[in-house]
């Protein structure tokens, strides 16, 4: 009975996904909000001018929203923190036991 | 794990892994590509190592302790390279205005402060990938 109403609710889930992708616009379009925003146009036209760099994605990702960037490697630098945390401790317990 | 066709094959195909990582990271602002990406392609070298000969040659190859200051390091540049911009008077993380040379777009060194932290990142995601294959790998 469970597996029955867990089936029934991935096949609901499903034709959402796929309504959804099914709804969505061609790859390129120039009208969807992403292309058609003048933030858009302004990195496209002023990155090289800005930033020397002529990938704008660099350009954005490490020059106009480096901070977020910096969020990203603090991101990485904890969770490694976090693991060697519990390693190690785990390898102490284990010469002391 | 000792196979002689593993080690032969990794120790031909790891220096191309290691200069396409380089390529990748030192590249980043002129092509798809960047710290993140380069990085793990570097620390993808390393796992192969050390897959192929062992933890022992990794180690000695990648101390613990080099990984750390890579790490924190990592940081601590992209931090200090941030902080160049309020030293100079403009904002946080700032580029052309905080005074790092933009040079002509499309050299190598060109970019500014993209190319800085691109840098950084890269050699930061290479130590972290490797830390986080060494540490979770199951002790043999």
């Amino acid at each position: 009975m469970k597996s029955v109403l867990i089936i029934l609710l991935l096949v609901c889930l499903a034709a959402l996904l796929v309504a959804v992708a099914l709804d969505m616009p061609p790859l390129g379009e120039p009208s969807t909000p992403a292309n058609a925003s003048p933030l858009t146009r302004y990195v496209i036209a002023n990155a090289v001018r800005d930033t020397g760099s002529p990938n704008r994605v660099a350009a954005v990702v490490a020059d106009y929203r480096a901070y977020d960037t910096l969020g990203e490697t603090t991101v990485l630098f904890t969770a490694v923190a976090a693991i060697l945390a519990l390693e190690r401790g785990r390898k102490d317990e284990k010469s002391n036991g | 794990m000792d196979d002689l066709v593993l080690k032969v094959v990794a120790r031909v195909i790891i220096p191309f892994i290691q200069v396409y990582g380089l390529y990748v990271v030192l590249h980043g602002h002129l092509s798809p590509g960047g710290g993140f990406a380069g990085g793990v392609i570097l620390a993808g070298g390393f796992i192969l190592y050390a897959l192929a000969y062992g933890r022992p040659a990794l180690d000695s190859l990648l101390p613990d302790r080099l990984a750390a200051l890579l790490e924190s390091g990592g940081v601590l540049w992209y931090t200090g390279l941030g902080l160049v911009g309020l030293l100079t008077g403009s904002a946080f993380l700032a580029n052309a205005r905080a005074g790092f040379p933009l040079g002509v777009p499309g050299r190598l060194f060109s970019g500014g402060i993209v190319f800085l932290l691109n840098l950084g990142i890269g050699l930061k995601v290479a130590a972290t990938i490797s830390t986080l294959f060494r540490n979770l790998q199951e002790e043999e």
